[in-house]
């Protein structure tokens, strides 16, 4: 079977899951889930596979959520444009700090830390700008049907999660089979070595950067009219930075079904520790952070490195 | 094809160049020779622009180059390789050589297709599908020349490509070297093993501190007084005539 | 209208908060100008000192100023222990990994004390709280006069340490040509591990000095962060005397921003050098480039 069709299996099988699963508590794991696996897999294509760690790609999802919702609420536009313009405007914000930050060549620990700031600084904003609504954040009006983009029923929103998660995971497919993945891969696993052979770096971490904040904004509209609230710290506090990272990395970055993987894993822990715990504040969180710890420490190619044939290398070679 | 016009870099107040110029054939194999810290690596960073010169220019087909990104110098034709062997680790051996490949073909498929051809061409082809971090020094010494090879340079440069080699590798890499030069794509080198050097170069230059000392065909150089006194240190070539003039 | 009645008190105020985002800042540059990394757990670390000052007081009466005996020495220790027992061994040679497994450790001390503390606020009530002095017509409480001198103490004697102690020596030549170090017979994991308890340490020195004029929280840590790595970076990453000029400079445009923009859209001026600096001067103001 290739990569197409079991990805196309697989998702297939996903679009089953509401006429299977009637439970509404159970139906909203899935939506959590595949949630998950939409930011984790955004997250992987910028850290994956073009090897720039974002730690605050909270950011991008806030963009989109706060377009959706301002061109609603402030300006009474369609919500379906809003969807369009969310995801944008996200790939559009994403270009734009990766433009910033690696026209002076700033690597790793930088990049990581000028995203965290960036999220922040748009926090601040979000909370300091009235027409956003500031501290109290934003409510979208109940308006329930297609044409709006609410449901009534959590299994359409199931769908709709499906399709853009569908999208994001086909984009990764086809990254896969491209020149720009390979140019990705190629940057980061080395930079000078990939320019000295005519990779343009700083083009390939922009594109890589456009994908992803497209796909990251597209979940924060998605979010939006789920939940039909935000205030900046839903939208650009750390909770979605760290749950996309936290996904790619247990589900295993630089690999297709990793996220997935990943976004299953943990939200069956967290489901598990639920009914131990019985939803302490903060237990999930620890969880969390205690995976993220021990997948660093003793599986750093993820989940998915198991089911490779080829060994992963996880020390660069001696140089 | 190639024009360096007074080149020269300085870090702090070293100047690893110095005032280079020099102008180099189409069509031949030509080697930068000289002892270590000589500004032989530097010299090949600020021709593919990975150093800005601090002054003096760079003239590659008719083009000034100087201070250009290396990716921009890469897609001009020339290419250059690293001394200290830099695989994308993680990726096959195949995937290594096609991001060369991919410089000129867009599709995926071709561009795997064309690695497998170079890796042929480079004494590659039993390992397409290693990790590149498994590969032994020699191996990986290849793969620079194939992912060079691949993106179809005109100019290729060297940078000790057969530095930790064993003879016998040595000897298996010379005409690989010698049929690359015969497709058509001028080959410039930095080597220390003067055995390749002396087989393949037409012509060679001898940077020493910096600054270009000689030039000429191999085998003269290696004779001539100043050569050796940069590699020797001072008063050494006098001590060899006379060891010659005595036996 | 800005005239120097209102501008001095906030001035004083800014210099006096910014010489405790140096002394926190001052351990975040120490772990990066030896370990060449970032901890991302730092203001968690910073919160688990001031939880174990609140609770010290809470039930043995210590006072915070006391606990300065106490809290710096176990904080070492646990910095120490941290690095030892699970960051360095995280590397796996890549530098990605300790920032994973830093924000990882974040994630769990601060919920961790979610869970077992609650978000509630917590303070300590001590006699001198609400006592203040005159600095030249400006009124400053008495805590925040007493970390201002403590944090400049403090950092004086870590500049002295570092100057003048064999350990100071081993790790100025670990963070310079870590090779090199280990070639002369330092135990560079050893140095690496004293290093982060060092900084975690003094973690537990600011800990003591800020909670009587503050409080602590779980997320307290997030507030210091960022503000933290703005000092580091400015100051120039490893930099001590630019961890102290960087965070009274931070303190003074924290103070003036909230006076003129009000208090939530004050902080944006700290971000905005944060970013400004990291753009156009990653090596910092006083910093060299290399």
């Amino acid at each position: 079977m290739t990569r197409l069709s079991l990805l196309l299996v697989v998702f297939a099988a996903l679009a089953l899951v509401p006429l299977v699963v009637t439970s509404e508590f159970w139906l909203n794991v899935c939506v959590l889930t595949l949630f998950s696996a939409l930011i984790g897999q955004a997250w992987n294509i910028l850290g994956g596979y073009a090897g720039q760690f974002s730690f605050g790609h909270a950011l991008f999802f806030g963009v989109g959520a706060y377009t959706v919702a301002a061109l609603q609420v402030r300006l009474g536009v369609n919500p379906w444009i809003g969807l369009v313009l969310g995801g944008a405007l996200g790939a559009a914000v994403a270009v734009a700090v990766g433009w910033l930050t690696f026209r002076y060549g700033l690597r790793g620990s930088y990049f990581a830390l000028v995203t965290l700031a960036f999220a922040e600084v748009f926090r601040i904003l979000a909370n300091s700008i009235p027409w956003l609504g500031a501290g109290e954040g934003m409510m979208i009006k109940l308006a329930a049907g297609p044409g709006m983009l609410q449901f009534k029923n959590l299994a359409n929103y199931y769908w709709l999660l499906l399709a853009m998660t569908l999208a994001c995971f086909l984009a990764v497919w086809w990254l896969d089979r491209s020149r720009l993945g390979a140019r990705m891969l190629a940057v980061r696993d080395n930079e000078d070595a990939a320019a000295a052979i005519g990779v343009d770096a700083f083009a390939v971490k922009l594109q890589a950067m456009a994908l992803s904040g497209l796909f990251m904004g597209l979940a924060g509209v998605f979010y939006a009219q789920r939940y039909l609230y935000l205030d900046p710290g839903l939208a650009f506090g750390p909770t979605e930075s760290v749950e996309a990272l936290l996904v790619a990395i247990v589900g295993g970055i630089g690999s297709l079904f990793g996220p997935l993987l990943g976004a299953i894993v943990l939200h069956a822990l967290s489901e598990a520790a639920q009914a131990a715990l019985g939803g302490l504040p903060g237990a999930n969180m620890v969880i969390y952070g205690t995976v993220l710890v021990l997948m660093v420490l003793f599986l750093p190619r993820g989940l998915a490195s198991l089911f490779r044939q080829r060994p992963q290398p996880v020390e660069p070679p001696d140089a | 094809m190639l024009e360096l016009r007074h080149l020269s870099k300085t870090f702090g107040g070293l100047r690893a160049v110095d005032d280079v110029s020099l102008t180099l054939a189409e069509g031949s194999i030509a080697a930068l020779i000289g002892p270590n810290g000589a500004g032989k690596t530097t010299l090949f960073a600020l021709m593919t622009g990975f150093h800005p010169p601090s002054g003096g220019s760079v003239h590659f087909l008719g083009h000034d180059v100087t201070g250009e990104k290396p990716f921009r110098i890469a897609r001009a034709g020339m290419v250059r390789t690293f001394q200290i062997v830099q695989p994308f680790a993680g990726q096959t051996v195949r995937e290594n050589i096609a991001v060369g490949a991919h410089l000129h073909i867009a599709d995926r498929a071709a561009a795997l297709a064309k690695a497998e051809e170079v890796a042929r061409r480079v004494g590659l082809a039993d390992r397409l599908d290693r990790d590149a971090a498994d590969l032994t020094v020699a191996g990986r010494k290849r793969l620079e020349v194939a992912r060079a090879l691949a993106t179809e340079p005109k100019l290729l440069l060297l940078d000790e490509v057969m530095a930790g080699l064993n003879p016998s590798e040595i000897r298996d890499v010379i005409p690989v070297i010698r049929a690359i030069r015969d497709s058509g794509i001028t080959i410039l080198l930095i080597e220390h093993v003067m055995q390749a050097v002396m087989e393949l170069g037409e012509r060679a230059w001898v940077l020493n501190q910096g600054r270009l000392i000689a030039e000429g065909a191999p085998r003269a150089l290696a004779a001539d007084p100043v050569v050796i006194e940069a590699y020797l240190g001072q008063g050494m070539a006098r001590r060899l005539a006379k060891g010659r003039g005595d036996a | 209208m800005l005239n120097l009645t209102i501008l001095w008190p906030a001035i004083l105020n800014g210099v006096t908060t910014g010489a405790l985002y140096a002394l926190i800042a001052l351990g975040l540059t120490l772990i990066y100008g030896v370990l060449h990394i970032i901890n991302f757990a730092h203001g968690a670390l910073l919160m688990v000192g001031l939880y174990a000052v609140y609770f010290l007081f809470r039930f043995l009466g210590l006072d915070p100023y006391v606990s300065l005996l106490v809290v710096p020495p176990a904080m070492f220790v646990l910095g120490y222990a941290l690095q030892r027992g699970i960051i360095s061994r995280a590397a796996h040679g890549r530098d990605e990994n300790i920032l994973l497994v830093t924000l990882g450790l974040s994630i769990v001390i601060e919920n961790l004390a979610l869970m077992l503390f609650s978000s509630d606020t917590q303070t300590v009530d001590t006699a001198y709280g609400f006592a203040t002095v005159d600095v030249l017509g400006a009124f400053i409480p008495v805590p925040k006069a007493v970390a201002f001198a403590g944090a400049v103490v403090s950092a004086l004697a870590l500049w002295l340490f570092m100057a003048r102690t064999d350990l100071g020596r081993a790790i100025r030549a670990v963070a310079k040509e870590r090779k090199g170090a280990r070639l002369v017979g330092i135990d560079v994991e050893h140095v690496y591990a004293m290093s982060f308890g060092i900084g975690v340490g003094v973690l537990g020195i600011a800990a003591c000095l800020l909670l009587p004029s503050y409080y602590v929280t779980p997320q307290v840590g997030h507030g210091f962060i960022l503000i933290a790595f703005t000092i580091v970076v400015l100051g120039g990453m490893g930099s001590f005397v630019g961890a102290l000029i960087g965070g009274i400079i931070i303190g003074v445009v924290e103070a003036i921003g909230g006076l003129m923009l009000g208090e939530s859209l004050g902080q944006i001026g700290i971000f905005a050098i944060f970013i400004l600096i990291l753009l156009f001067r990653p090596q910092g103001l006083l910093g060299q480039r290399g």
